[in-house]
């Protein structure tokens, strides 16, 4: 049904457009909060197409998003300024500088080969063994990156990046990584990977390789997550530390807080808990709500979301949105199964 | 003798060495405590380390108080066993029929968030646990200058290990845990009371981090909100690396993924020592990728499906 197929591609992407335009009318202060939201939507939609489709879990998705943002950040800091805070690089990324939209292209290519690289190997494996082996990618990762200072300024911060990602392009950004993730999930390489989250006996039954296509998977959703990080380098200076294990644990939070199995819930949970996240953050800055004014101690938020998480995944562990994808049945036939949460 | 001779013809350290042994033995007694809880729950805690951190913040403050060791040291076990049983309370029973995967992301979320709230409760810059501060001087044995801890270290944990198998040999309850273990299903059937071997589970697991967070705050008197995470991770990988269908072969996983680490943070020369977490996590993936398994596992034993 082509109006289902529309609804459930619509949803997702109406709910950006709809951010980004709060965002426009909102002051410049809070114009960040937006674009960081926006991000995460990128960020956590790339996250899905690989955990989401498969069932399988990875901790290791930042990994991408760090190579990326590395990858982004090293070619688009101008010729000149390289020298001055990134003295130890190799020479062909000392001597090119590419501009906005190739760097992000690049950051998504790293990204995607990395996975694919990472993949080949890791795929093999499933449930806990995955688990801590991602995990593992992503430790190496931060600390190659963190020490490794020919391919980037090591522990510093990224400075000198051209900060190009605005509401505009964040919003693009987000839409664009949803349609891709939305044509992978309609195709048959998403399909078949469903069937083999859903039963890897029956699907290997029927000639599916669960390794090829988790295999497709991963590189697709670590090309997403690259690309996202260029975006993310793009929004402000990064470091090592901000690519780790908080952004693993709060990307993972707004996927398993909307609902890991759908895009619909990915979407949902990037910019539930982003939005809540700009609230906790303004609160802790001091926020006067009706008279009544709101100063909440530094650290509040992580220790919000946290428990956010964990009552989640105790009370409903199929998110808001049930995992389910964006569908109209539910308000024309309420009486077959009552879905008393209103998503966002 | 020859062991001694060969030793020393591979050039090998003895201070490296025993230290690698203490450092082994801390993350078998940590491995234990995870293994125990896996066991009866399939569950993978990721929280464990905010236990130790926990027991470690009592004795920070316990020495902060002036209390003398004989009333720091139960408060530090009363603190840890309450955290730990408002844990299983509050957050495995209502996930105990979910997957493991939805279990680790529990925890995981669980282990953020008391780290935060010890962020919160306690700042960012650190505690000072110096109660037992003498253990950190050396005693020489021959040439070799031996840190005090790392004997106790090691001494500790043969008696803590040795108690945990006789528990599991010898009592009502340690029969039970087995039986659970093996097949928690058909135990139930069979009268095995579910909570009560869960709940000794917890407890032991509980008793193994307030005695791991002791031995860690003498090596590391500075308690942060992140103690102890790092070493959870490592603990993690290692346990599961070397198997977590048996209690031996998940403690032996614990043990060697400390022996190594101590061993290569030895023998890396110091400009290369910063990249001793790729070296570990690569030698995790390797050996993952060759025996999913574990290293240690009964071949043949069944593989988990996903």
């Amino acid at each position: 049904m082509r109006s289902r197929q529309a609804i459930q591609l619509g949803g997702p992407v109406m709910l950006v457009v709809v951010a980004a335009l709060l965002g426009s009318v909102a002051s410049t202060s809070t114009e960040g909060y937006f674009v960081n939201a926006l991000i995460s939507v990128s960020i956590v939609v790339a996250l899905y197409v690989f955990v989401g489709n498969s069932g399988v879990l990875s901790f290791g998705h930042i990994s991408f998003v760090a190579v990326g943002a590395w990858a982004a950040g090293v070619l688009s800091v101008p010729v000149e300024e390289k020298p001055a805070i990134m003295p130890y690089l190799f020479p062909f990324l000392r001597d090119h500088t590419v501009g906005n939209i190739p760097s992000l292209l690049i950051a998504a290519g790293v990204g995607g080969l990395y996975a694919l690289l990472v993949g080949l190997p890791l795929m093999r494996l499933s449930g806990l063994a995955a688990g801590i082996a991602t995990f593992g990618v992503l430790e190496i990762t931060h600390n190659i990156l963190r020490y490794y200072e020919k391919i980037g300024p090591g522990s510093n911060t990224f400075s000198s990046v051209p900060e190009t990602t605005d509401l505009l392009q964040a919003a693009v950004g987000a839409i664009l990584v949803i349609g891709v993730a939305f044509g992978y999930q309609s195709s048959r390489f998403g399909r078949l990977l469903r069937a083999t989250r859903e039963d890897p006996a029956a699907a290997r039954a029927v000639g599916v390789s669960v390794y090829r296509q988790r295999l497709v998977a991963f590189t697709l959703s670590g090309a997403l997550a690259g690309f996202a990080g260029g975006l993310y380098v793009h929004l402000l200076p990064l470091n090592t530390e901000a690519l780790y294990l908080d952004l693993t644990f709060i990307t993972l939070a707004m996927l398993v807080i909307g609902g890991m199995t759908s895009l619909w819930g990915a979407v949902v949970g990037a910019l539930a808990v982003s939005g809540l996240d700009s609230l906790l953050a303004e609160a802790e800055n001091g926020l006067q709500i009706g008279g009544l004014s709101v100063d909440l101690p530094a650290g509040t938020r992580i220790v919000i979301v946290g428990a956010l998480m964990a009552l989640v995944l105790i009370l409903k562990p199929s998110g808001l949105t049930g995992g389910r994808e964006l569908s109209l049945d539910r308000f024309r036939r309420p009486a077959t199964k009552p879905q008393g949460e209103s998503p966002s | 003798m020859s062991g001694t001779i060969s030793l020393a013809v591979l050039g090998v350290d003895w201070q490296v060495l025993v230290d690698a042994i203490g450092l082994g033995a801390v993350y078998a007694l940590m491995a234990v405590g995870i293994g125990l809880v896996f066991g009866v729950l399939r569950l993978v805690n990721f929280a464990y380390g905010q236990l130790i951190m926990a027991g470690a913040y009592a004795l920070a403050f316990a020495s902060q108080w002036s209390w003398p060791l004989w009333a720091a040291v139960p408060f530090c076990f009363a603190v840890v066993i309450a955290l730990s049983l408002a844990m299983d309370r509050a957050v495995f029973r209502p996930l105990r029929t979910q997957s493991p995967a939805v279990m680790l992301v529990a925890t995981f979320a669980i282990a953020f968030l008391l780290q935060s709230i010890a962020l919160l409760a306690f700042g960012p810059l650190g505690k000072p646990a110096s109660s037992l501060g003498y253990l950190n001087r050396p005693v020489t044995i021959g040439n070799v200058d031996i840190r005090k801890i790392t004997i106790v270290a090691i001494v500790v944990a043969a008696v803590c290990l040795l108690a945990v198998v006789l528990m599991l040999e010898r009592t009502t309850v340690g029969l039970h845990m087995r039986a659970a273990a093996m097949d928690f299903r058909t135990a139930r059937l069979l009268g095995v009371n579910a909570n009560r071997v869960i709940g000794s589970a917890v407890l032991v697991s509980a008793l193994l981090a307030a005695t791991v967070a002791i031995i860690l705050t003498v090596q590391n008197p500075l308690v942060t909100p992140d103690f102890a995470l790092r070493d959870t991770i490592i603990v993690l990988a290692g346990v599961v690396v070397g198997g977590m269908n048996r209690l031996l072969s998940a403690t032996l996983g614990g043990f060697a993924i400390g022996f190594v680490t101590g061993l290569l943070g030895g023998a890396l020369p110091t400009a290369d020592s910063q990249y001793l977490p790729s070296l570990v996590f690569g030698l995790v993936i390797l050996v993952l990728l060759i025996r999913p398994a574990g290293l240690f596992a009964k071949s043949g034993g069944q593989v988990e499906r996903v």
